[in-house]
């Protein structure tokens, strides 16, 4: 196809690798709320999370969410990249963001 | 004109990378829209490496932003003063704590902020990769791609909402201390 002199060619690639960016980018943000209300809740969790003892258990909190997050995407790139799109992991991944940054409010996480 | 190499910081974090990402968002909501959503008949817009720039620039901006936040500014702001210590204005989280009427700030701002400002950097992340691989072919998955603007929205409103915190959290108790730096000597009058 040509446009304005220039040539470009439309590569249609399968949706299941944009599919395991959804979702992994949601169970990470999922994640992080969950390890945060922990950490709230227990004493011990909460000193396991201190890796950086000037950021308290913060450090920990998020330093363990993203790691999931990383691992979870490429994991799940692997598994789906050349799959057709997973409409259902599209959803449950904004789905669990949109949980997670519920949570990540602190009369809404206090609740647990 | 003066300021403290810690005021200096949280400058940096704040109306730095923080205020820049937010600055790009409205740009990108604009620009995502122009490339895969709005009606053209230039099929080459979403192939524009602009975008992808973009998105890369953000993301370096808002992992700039959490990181300096979390291993830089927030340390001093959570820092223990000894046994004794009865001026707090180099404690925010114990000065905000000391008061009834400030101690909101900490409870309900920093420990929604603090978290909050994470899903940032992943969720701008997410949508620069999806964005980088899938180019101009992302018009061609309308469920993936509004799902990443959904995405790149809630990053919108959780930076707004870190930055709304950590603002008036500076107002009431801002960090300071530190070594001095001297932006510009002026007459005194």
């Amino acid at each position: 196809m040509s446009i304005h002199g220039e040539s470009t060619a439309i590569t249609h690639l399968p949706g299941g690798a944009g599919a395991a960016a959804l979702l992994s980018a949601g169970f990470g943000v999922f994640a992080l709320s969950v390890l945060a209300i922990i950490a709230d809740q227990s004493p011990a969790f909460k000193k396991t999370m201190i890796f950086y003892l000037p950021t308290g258990p913060l450090s920990g909190v998020t330093t363990i969410a993203v790691a999931l997050w990383i691992v979870s995407w490429i994991g799940l790139d692997l598994l789906w990249r050349r799959s057709n799109s997973k409409g259902w992991a599209i959803t449950i991944g904004v789905a669990l963001l949109a949980i997670g940054f519920l949570l990540m409010i602190p009369p809404v996480g206090d609740i647990f | 004109m003066e300021i403290t190499s810690r005021s200096l910081w949280t400058f940096v974090h704040g109306m730095g990378f923080g205020a820049l990402y937010l600055l790009a968002c409205s740009g990108l909501l604009v620009e995502f829209h122009r490339c895969f959503i709005a009606r053209t008949d230039s099929v080459a817009l979403g192939d524009s490496p602009f975008l992808k720039w973009y998105l890369m620039a953000m993301s370096f901006f808002a992992w700039l932003a959490v990181l300096t936040g979390t291993y830089i500014v927030y340390p001093w702001y959570r820092a223990t003063p000894s046994a004794g210590t009865t001026d707090l204005t180099a404690f925010p989280q114990k000065l905000l704590m000391s008061h009834a009427t400030t101690a909101g700030w900490h409870e309900m701002g920093m420990e929604w902020k603090e978290h909050v400002a994470w899903l940032v950097p992943i969720a701008i992340t997410m949508a620069t990769g999806v964005v980088t691989r899938y180019g101009q072919d992302l018009r061609n998955h309308p469920r993936l791609r509004s799902a990443v603007l959904a995405v790149v929205l809630f990053s919108f409103v959780s930076a707004g909402l870190a930055g709304f915190w950590g603002a008036m959290i500076n107002k009431y108790a801002p960090v300071s201390g530190g070594s001095t730096v001297t932006l510009m000597k002026g007459d005194a009058h």
